[in-house]
């Protein structure tokens, strides 16, 4: 397999900015991925956007990744991705950051571990993105101005796209009122 | 339709007020199309003129459940779309017949994942399954015409219940699949 080609030329310009924070990078196909702590997200993302140099004026999307059972060993189990495009220096770069959680990961209940704070100042598109990264991960955003589901409804039990949820559901889509015949 | 050669002068007929309202209920069914997939697709081409509902009275569809009286489910539904549908279902007026259209709607089809209904019928009462992903025009049209049978029967007095149950009627296929592969002719066709 090809070594990762770290090239990207926002890459030093990150480093030289952030010196005492410890960065990942992997590329594939021209495809570069920094990784960022989740603690000096905000900062980076906002450096991104805010350089002249890197100019990543257009987020792209922000997704969310459950590592669970994947092949390779990664450093969490959860991992945010936001991807970042510059039209002006026509590049794109990816933005990962990885979360463990400290909680049983079934529920629903707040994990002070998945918490990431929020782009929403950055680029405000991120808001219905990362509010799709909270309903089908879990991962909260701090500081969003609407944190709610998105997809599932409001009561939904469950964090589905976690890779522990089973794929038909716990039962959600059997229980619900039945509208009989002479009710109409 | 030749009858009135077979009237009398006077031009009366003596039949039973309930075929007559009946006859007039199925002649006109108006459809509340619940469309939410690709066999939405299929019921518009069912009213197109290729197909043409209109032979059989139903063509008038209407995106108002307060002025419909069949409802056709054509597509999957999701759990959060199901307070709608049900909805729509108690907003109609009575008397009113509904039809699940396509794998989706009546089994959930390949959608056999967390958030999607598997079949509409555990939430509402169905009278006309149409199988097919999506089902052909045709199909969709013997569907309606299964609903006009029903309407046909409705309140004359063949059983001692009252009040008319879903009659969860299932349509089989109507057509022929060509074999396959065919035949390459060169030329006129």
């Amino acid at each position: 397999m090809a070594q990762p080609m770290l090239d990207h030329p926002t890459l030093p310009r990150v480093k030289a900015a952030f010196s005492d924070v410890r960065f990942l990078a992997t590329e594939f196909r021209g495809q570069t991925t920094l990784v960022v702590p989740k603690d000096q997200l905000h900062q980076v993302l906002r450096f991104l956007r805010d350089d002249p140099e890197c100019d990543y004026n257009f987020l792209s999307d922000v997704t969310g990744v459950d590592y669970l059972g994947y092949p390779a060993k990664q450093p969490g189990r959860f991992a945010v991705v936001y991807l970042l495009v510059s039209h002006a220096r026509g590049r794109r770069l990816t933005v990962k950051t990885y979360l463990d959680p400290t909680i049983d990961t079934s529920g629903i209940d707040p994990d002070p571990a998945l918490e990431v704070d929020s782009a929403t100042d950055i680029w405000p598109g991120a808001e219905w993105r990362e509010r799709e990264v909270y309903d089908m991960f879990g991962i909260r955003f701090r500081n969003h101005p609407d944190l709610r589901r998105i997809l599932t409804w409001k009561d939904y039990p469950a964090h589905p796209l976690r890779k522990d949820y089973p794929l038909r559901g716990r039962g959600e889509r059997e229980t619900y009122r039945i509208v009989e015949r002479d009710q109409a | 339709m030749g009858i009135e050669t077979a009237l009398p002068a006077e031009g009366f007929l003596t039949t039973q007020l309930q075929r007559v309202i009946n006859w007039s209920r199925r002649s006109a069914v108006w459809p509340m199309p619940f469309a939410t997939a690709c066999c939405g697709i299929e019921l518009m081409a069912t009213a197109t003129s290729r197909f043409d509902l209109a032979r059989f009275g139903a063509e008038v569809f209407r995106f108002s459940p307060r002025q419909a009286d069949l409802l056709i489910v054509a597509g999957r539904v999701a759990v959060k779309m199901l307070p709608v549908l049900q909805r729509i279902y108690l907003q109609m007026t009575e008397p009113k017949w509904v039809i699940s259209m396509g794998a989706c709607a009546s089994t959930g089809g390949v959608f056999d994942t967390y958030a999607v209904v598997q079949g509409v019928d555990q939430f509402i009462p169905v009278d006309v399954y149409v199988p097919g992903c999506p089902p052909r025009p045709e199909q969709l049209i013997e569907g309606i015409m299964a609903i006009q049978r029903i309407i046909d029967r409705d309140n004359i007095p063949y059983d001692d219940q009252g009040k008319r149950i879903p009659l969860q009627i299932a349509i089989q296929p109507n057509y022929q699949p060509r074999r396959q592969p065919m035949e390459v002719s060169i030329g006129a066709t």
